[in-house]
């Protein structure tokens, strides 16, 4: 599908790894440039009654700000930066996606996956960092039955190794769905002819679906990443 | 209708092709450019960005904080200058009354001073004018008793054609009142 294809703009070789910068690297640097305009811009002139863009600033910083909080505690706030940034990136890229011809980073398995995979072996350090090998009695659960404890154990190594798995799929396979969806229903507004008003009010309504998904995509991504990091300072 | 031509061939050739996302060539491309942005949205974040927005939310918590103990400060004197007020109010109604109170009794010693200063005046007048009637009349009766004598005097000459002492006929006259 044409709107996934990746396409080299200028060729950088790096040694023997290809370093090109491609429609999606251009992509990601609009989205990192316009994060880093709203959030420096906008507080410019760091007004006591904040303006329109301020405002929006402020409360996205005390929106993440809660939700690590809220589901890390204090110890959390940390790592707030990096949540922070995590959070924006992921929802900026999701909503550059719904700019018609443009190209949605997250769309592709390799960038979730990369950065769930980050994540996750960051989380795992932090965990033990915190509890030294303490950190291995997060995979047995308490207050069962000596005979079940070897299986529980694998269980529980298996759900925390597929941990990356899930995260990344679940961002990657959201955004691919909605825009191949749109897709599909620009096709029978083509095809159908003059009935194809159907789908184009169909495609409105899912355009609207799709920021939705857009946004809570990039909340769920934080706030596992949030939870995640809850589990490695806290355990359970 | 050439769009849809355009567009039922394009289905057919992704039928045949393989997603992007599972093509292997652009790995190395889409993690570089990942790791350097996200490093540089990391460090404008944590460094620029984020000090900001926290410093301008603190700065904004501080204000409200200040301007809410500032109005608590001001009613506090508001209440004070209340209080104060009622205070002179009070203290200024009790003056009147004091003064209102002093002033009638002063007025009420003047008044009695004078009625009384002007009854001893009037009774002095009385008296005077009743020492001066007492003595008219004294006088009145000794001019009563001459003209008696005198009359008596001339009445007699005339009776009897005798002259008679003047002092003869005084004593006759005393002695006739004095009978009476």
């Amino acid at each position: 599908m044409h709107q996934f294809e990746i396409m080299p703009i200028i060729p950088i070789q790096i040694g023997n790894i290809d370093a090109s910068f491609t429609n999606s690297s251009l992509w990601m640097v609009i989205a990192i440039g316009l994060i880093t305009l709203f959030t420096t811009v906008s507080m410019r002139g760091r007004a006591l009654v904040p303006g329109r863009m301020q405002s929006l600033a402020e409360m996205s910083y005390e929106f993440v700000a809660n939700m690590v909080r809220d589901n890390v505690g204090s110890e959390g706030m940390r790592y707030f930066p990096l949540v922070f940034t995590i959070f924006m990136f992921v929802l900026f890229s999701n909503m550059l996606g719904m700019i018609p011809g443009s190209f949605t980073v997250t769309s592709h398995i390799v960038i979730t996956f990369a950065m769930a995979f980050i994540i996750f072996l960051g989380v795992t350090v932090i965990g033990f960092m915190t509890h030294g090998l303490g950190f291995l009695r997060f995979f047995v659960p308490s207050g069962i039955p000596k005979a079940l404890v070897p299986l529980l154990v694998v269980i529980e190594v298996i759900s925390y190794m597929t941990r990356p798995v899930s995260l990344s799929v679940r961002l990657f396979a959201n955004m691919l769905a909605g825009h191949t969806m749109l897709k599909v229903f620009a096709g029978f507004v083509v095809m159908m002819g003059l009935w194809g008003v159907i789908p184009l009010v169909f495609m409105v309504a899912l355009t609207g679906l799709e920021l939705l998904v857009a946004f809570l995509q990039a909340y769920v991504f934080a706030i596992l990443t949030c939870i995640y990091l809850n589990d490695a300072i806290h355990m359970h | 209708m050439a769009e849809t031509f355009e567009l039922t061939g394009e289905i057919a050739h992704d039928q045949g092709a393989t997603m992007p996302q599972m093509n292997p060539e652009f790995v190395s491309e889409q993690l570089i450019w990942l790791v350097l942005t996200f490093t540089f949205l990391y460090v404008m974040m944590s460094r620029v960005a984020l000090p900001r927005i926290s410093a301008a939310l603190e700065e904004r918590q501080d204000k409200i904080a200040d301007d809410l103990d500032k109005a608590a400060e001001f009613k506090r004197e508001a209440e004070e200058a209340l209080a104060g007020y009622e205070q002179s109010l009070a203290g200024a109604r009790a003056r009147a009354h004091t003064i209102i109170s002093t002033s009638r009794e002063k007025v009420k010693a003047e008044t009695d001073d004078m009625r009384t200063q002007s009854e001893a005046k009037l009774a002095e007048h009385m008296e005077s004018a009743e020492a001066r009637i007492r003595e008219t009349r004294d006088t009145a009766m000794t001019h009563v008793s001459d003209v008696a004598s005198q009359t008596t005097a001339v009445l007699f000459e005339k009776l009897t054609g005798q002259r008679v002492d003047a002092a003869a006929a005084k004593a006759a006259v005393d002695a006739a009142f004095s009978q009476n």
